[in-house]
């Protein structure tokens, strides 16, 4: 092979070079600013990450699976992932190829942006090689992978079920140019590299293509308008890239390594929030996965949407977006990029400016502080908060009574006649620093009560004890754990039924601390239990999270009679929840009794 | 077939239309779902505002029933109106063809155990204003030991959007004042409580009722809906309720808790609604013509209603209404060209 | 006019005609279920910040709707935002957020 013209270089390069150069320094801008907007702690714990030899490898792992491989997306819909990765990965090994072919037949052009995506331009092959043919089949096979992602993206326009996804997002304006900007790219591509294959070499793809334009090709005058064309393709794709969904391809590449570093959102629009923003590709997936969008009107409330009116600064848009989520997390749990879209809202809600403020000053001193004196407990025992909910679901805290007296366990009751709230719910409003106040003041009482063991009943309540609190000494346990523990360990002996029934994953229980089989083992012990549609990290939100500030009633009964018919495809007897939230939630709209976990495990005590 | 009228539910209303209608002439064919007449009316010791008891008004409407045809325990498989001729098909196995088909399948009564914040079915003093009754008559229900302090919860499941039912039941009022004051009269120690968001006491001598309640009987009236209900060691119940008209929140600990369950829609109805396709509220209740100039009469032809089955009633309203169903039958039936 | 020797203090009742309304037009707008409140007392009877302080929110929807919650505003300072109030109000007025409105819109001193 040898060049075809002296200077190596041709006019049409131009729109390309400018894209390239474009967004090359837009990146750099981006990535510098996302890194100085984090604050200094997470700077330097960022900074230390980078540079240990298993993180590092661990965001070349990742990047490669998640970017190029879209691993993700295949385990859930595999069509969906072939798709993304095709043009992903295919476009990846043309260019890596590409710069090979440069480095080994030019290698004085190497250093050249715009030679090894015109190569086939500005080189001329005299005989086949074994190497060289080599290189072309490859370029052939690639592009003919990126063509097939590429046509099954514009079918995915039109017909997006069959690529399993139920509504897919609505585009702006320059998603729409970036978007046929890119499905041009690689046809002309094609086109582009038939045309000069009679001169420049090609493979099973080029030559027939060469073959079937033999009329146009002898006259040179053609070429350039093809090639003209691939160039303004590439570069109006790239020009418009950061202004778009597709400012996910570099993003990720930033986030990846960001999230391996334990970086965690702070402010709604800066740092960490930045990237993860600039990481949504727009895929929609979260739009199926909300359980707000079995109503149409509520579609436009999902993280997708959220993540363009940050971008754009659409404060009414943003605001009323966040405030509307249940916080169920399904939509992180499913995310391919790993945006974190609770804590965006979150840090939205935090953002929020308030003429009056609350204080907790009230609780100190108070005369609540483990009531009855004869009930403080002992060193090594149990103390149970049953938490605010349970005033309202008596069924539970009665069960678990019954439970605990049964096995003989030592306990106190922490809130009977009231109590702190655990400071969740303020939490999730966004007031994080009156709920750090609560955190304190429900940390000194517990910490005093000179307990070994923190049982709940709400998951609401183990969440942020789990994830807030800090309780040295004291273990936290959800009843689910304790009780399968207790019947692990034969304190308390239960008796099998011959009920059918099924089980619900609260969001705060499953998707929120993982717990999806101690639930299940406790009650494969008294009954049989039949599955869900959709289970464990898939399950869909009861509709009645104190998550959302202004979800109308109205709406949160769509969502509930959604979620019982999720879990009422096997034909249950009963419906058991370990919530209760969900317990009075569900019991509103059911057919078919609901009962609380710990009300069935003490009905089939042997 | 010519001269038939089905009558669907055997409560009062029923039961005086069945009368009515025998009187002037027609064949009634009356069908009731459970195993006696009588409705809700058989279950009541005694009725307000002067404590008559219901007994005896139930044998007054029932004294004269020897030619009247009527099935109990019998429940409708199907109803279909095909060219102005009602086809009901029975769970007897028995088939009818008639002309005219009066409602009259009354109400339910909110089941208590929904509103789980009060502990009915959980805790061992909670009752409801139906388990209260059935003690006056039977005096005999084991959650009543010889309360000292008692308490009556109005609204259990009405004007309350979480318990899915927005409507007033118009009755309860009026009950849980007469209750209040007969449990005095059988524990005249004990301290009563009456929980009220409204006091409804809109009949006549209802107001008469309240008064004796206060004065004769010293039943408190405190305006606050009671929140939540625990239980204490001793399984007394701890009522948390807002005094609102002083304005501070308010414990009682108490003996024995009675719910005033309110008047609901029969889910059956709703099922009957959908066989013969007629509407009904959002409240569940059957719609008439016309709610004030036509309140017994239907959409349809020889459909007619009577009684609580389009809204909550006293049981002077349902016989009146028995009445006034019997006399737009009669004109119907009259004019009724093959 | 003639002076009979007493004053009429015309704080001790609600003058309503003299109550300024433009706050309370200004919550309305963000959250319409203001007027829907029965005054059932429910959710002053099942706050768990009740028991600790005077925290009831009936009367601060009360005064704000009679112009009188300079009284009352501050007791919503103790409110700890858990929402029980929410599930048990009979009318399904969202209080908890019916709470950050008023805390958005009015200003305590």
């Amino acid at each position: 092979m040898k060049e075809r013209f002296l200077s190596g270089y041709d006019n049409f390069v131009l729109p390309f070079l400018f894209g390239m150069i474009f967004i090359l320094v837009y990146c750099i801008i981006g990535m510098t600013r996302i890194i100085i907007q984090l604050p200094p702690r997470d700077r330097k714990k960022f900074a230390i990450s980078l540079f240990k030899p298993k993180n590092a490898l661990k965001n070349i792992i990742d990047i490669f699976a998640d970017c190029l491989l879209h691993l993700k997306i295949w385990k859930r819909k595999p069509l969906l992932g072939y798709m993304h990765s095709s043009i992903a990965f295919g476009w990846f090994m043309l260019i890596i190829i590409g710069h090979i072919e440069t480095w080994f037949y030019a290698p004085h052009r190497t250093g050249l942006l715009y030679y090894p995506v015109f190569f086939r331009y500005f080189m001329e092959v005299e005989s086949y090689s074994l190497r060289g043919s080599f290189f072309f089949f490859l370029m052939d096979f690639f592009l003919l992978i990126v063509l097939s992602g590429i046509s099954l993206a514009i079918f995915k326009r039109f017909r997006s079920n069959v690529l399993g996804m139920r509504r897919t997002t609505k585009l702006t304006l320059f998603d729409h140019i970036a978007l046929y900007s890119l499905w041009a790219i690689f046809p002309l591509r094609l086109i582009s590299e038939g045309f000069t294959a009679g001169i420049s070499g090609g493979s099973f793809l080029t030559i027939p293509i060469n073959w079937i334009f033999a009329n146009f090709m002898s006259k040179p005058e053609n070429f350039e308008y093809s090639w003209w064309g691939y160039s303004l393709a590439l570069g109006v794709f790239l020009t418009f890239l950061p202004f778009t969904r597709y400012m996910h391809i570099p993003a990720e590449i930033l986030l990846i390594p960001l999230k391996n570093a334990g970086i965690k959102v702070r402010r709604s629009r800066k740092g960490m929030a930045l990237a993860q923003l600039y990481s949504c590709s727009s895929c929609g997936l979260c739009i199926d996965a909300c359980p707000m969008g079995i109503q149409k009107k509520n579609l436009q409330y999902t993280t997708v949407y959220l993540t363009r009116f940050l971008k754009r600064r659409n404060k009414k848009k943003s605001r009323e977006i966040s405030n509307k989520c249940l916080m169920c997390g399904k939509c992180a749990e499913i995310c391919p990029v790993g945006v974190a879209a609770c804590d965006l809202r979150l840090a939205y809600r935090s953002e929020a400016k308030y003429n009056i403020s609350q204080n907790y000053t009230y609780l100190d001193n108070n005369p609540f502080s483990l009531q009855e004196k004869e009930n403080k407990v002992s060193d090594g025992k149990v103390i149970y908060y049953a938490g605010c909910m349970s005033s309202l679901t008596p069924i539970i805290s009665k069960s678990v009574i019954k439970l605990l007296d049964k096995a003989g366990v030592e306990y106190s009751q922490l809130d009977k006649e009231g109590g702190i709230c655990c400071g969740r719910p303020l939490m999730l409003t966004g007031k994080l620093n009156e709920a750090k106040e609560i955190i304190e003041k429900n940390t000194k009482v517990i910490s005093e009560s000179g307990a070994s063991i923190l049982l709940v009943s709400c998951p609401i309540c183990y969440r942020i004890f789990k994830e807030n609190y800090y309780l040295k000494g004291i273990k936290v346990l959800h009843y689910t754990e304790y009780f399968e523990k207790l019947a692990k360990e034969e304190k308390i002996t239960f008796k099998m039924g011959d009920g059918k029934y099924v089980y619900h994953d609260p969001c705060d229980l499953g998707r929120g601390c993982k717990i999806y089989e101690a639930p299940r083992s406790a009650l494969s012990r008294i009954c049989t239990l039949v599955p869900a549609e959709k289970e464990k990290k898939e399950s869909i939100c009861c509709g009645g999270s104190l998550g959302s500030l202004t979800l109308s009633y109205d709406d949160r009964s769509h969502i509930t009679q959604h979620s019982i018919n999720n879990l009422m495809i096997n034909s249950p007897e009963k419906i058991i929840t370990a919530c209760p939230l969900c317990l009075k939630t569900f019991a509103r709209y059911s057919s078919i009794d609901v009962k609380d976990f710990a009300e069935v495990l003490s009905d089939n005590i042997s | 077939m010519k001269n038939n009228v089905v009558i669907i539910g055997g409560g009062p209303s029923g039961i005086e239309a069945a009368r009515q209608i025998r009187k002037i002439g027609y064949t009634p064919i009356l069908i009731e779902k459970k195993p006696n007449l009588g409705g809700h009316l058989a279950k009541w010791d005694r009725l307000f505002p002067e404590g008559v008891y219901a007994k005896d008004i139930l044998d007054s409407i029932t004294s004269d029933m020897d030619d009247i045809n009527w099935f109990t325990n019998t429940e409708i498989i199907s109803i279909n109106h095909i060219k102005e001729i009602y086809n009901i098909k029975l769970s007897n196995g028995i088939s009818i063809r008639t002309k005219a088909v009066l409602l009259t399948t009354g109400f339910e009564l909110f089941k208590a155990e929904k509103k789980e914040e009060y502990g009915y079915g959980i805790y061992d003093h909670v009752i409801t204003n139906e388990d209260l009754e059935k003690f006056f008559k039977e005096h005999k229900d084991k959650r009543i030991e010889d309360p000292k302090v008692i308490g009556f919860v109005h609204c259990v499941g009405s004007r309350d959007e979480k318990a899915g039912n927005r409507q007033c039941s118009k009755v309860c009022c009026a009950t849980a004042v007469k209750q209040a004051c007969e449990i005095k009269q059988l524990f005249p120690d004990a301290i009563v409580y009456c929980f009220y968001m409204d006091l409804r006491m809109f009949g006549r001598k209802y107001e008469d009722m309240y008064l004796d309640a206060q004065q004769k009987y010293g039943i408190r009236f405190i305006r606050g809906r009671v929140s939540e209900v625990s239980e204490n060691i001793d399984k007394r119940l701890i009522i948390k309720a807002e005094d609102t008209l002083y304005g501070k929140p308010l414990r009682v600990t108490m003996d024995l808790l009675v719910l005033m369950s309110g008047i609901v829609a029969d889910q059956k109805n709703i099922e009957l609604a959908k066989m013969l396709k007629i509407p009904v509220g959002e409240d569940g209740f059957f719609v008439p013509q016309n709610s004030i100039l036509e309140p017994c009469k239907s959409q349809k032809n020889g459909l007619f209603f009577a009684g609580a089955c389009t809204g909550p009633k006293t049981i002077p309203e349902s016989i009146s209404e028995a009445r006034a169903a019997t006399l737009s039958i009669d004109e119907y039936l009259k004019n009724f060209k093959e | 006019m003639t002076d009979f020797g007493f004053s009429i203090d015309s704080s001790k009742a609600i003058t309503i005609e003299d109550q300024d309304n433009h706050l309370l037009e200004m919550l309305h707008e963000i959250e319409p279920d203001i007027y829907i409140c029965m005054a059932c007392g429910s959710c002053t009877a099942s706050c768990p910040a009740g028991v600790f302080v005077e925290m009831n929110l009936r009367k601060v929807l009360l005064s704000l709707q009679r112009g009188m919650e300079k009284e009352t505003l501050k007791q919503l300072k103790s409110c700890m935002l858990c929402g029980k109030c929410n599930i048990v109000c009979p009318r399904g007025i969202n209080t908890r957020n019916l709470i950050l409105s008023i805390c958005k819109t009015y200003n305590v001193q």
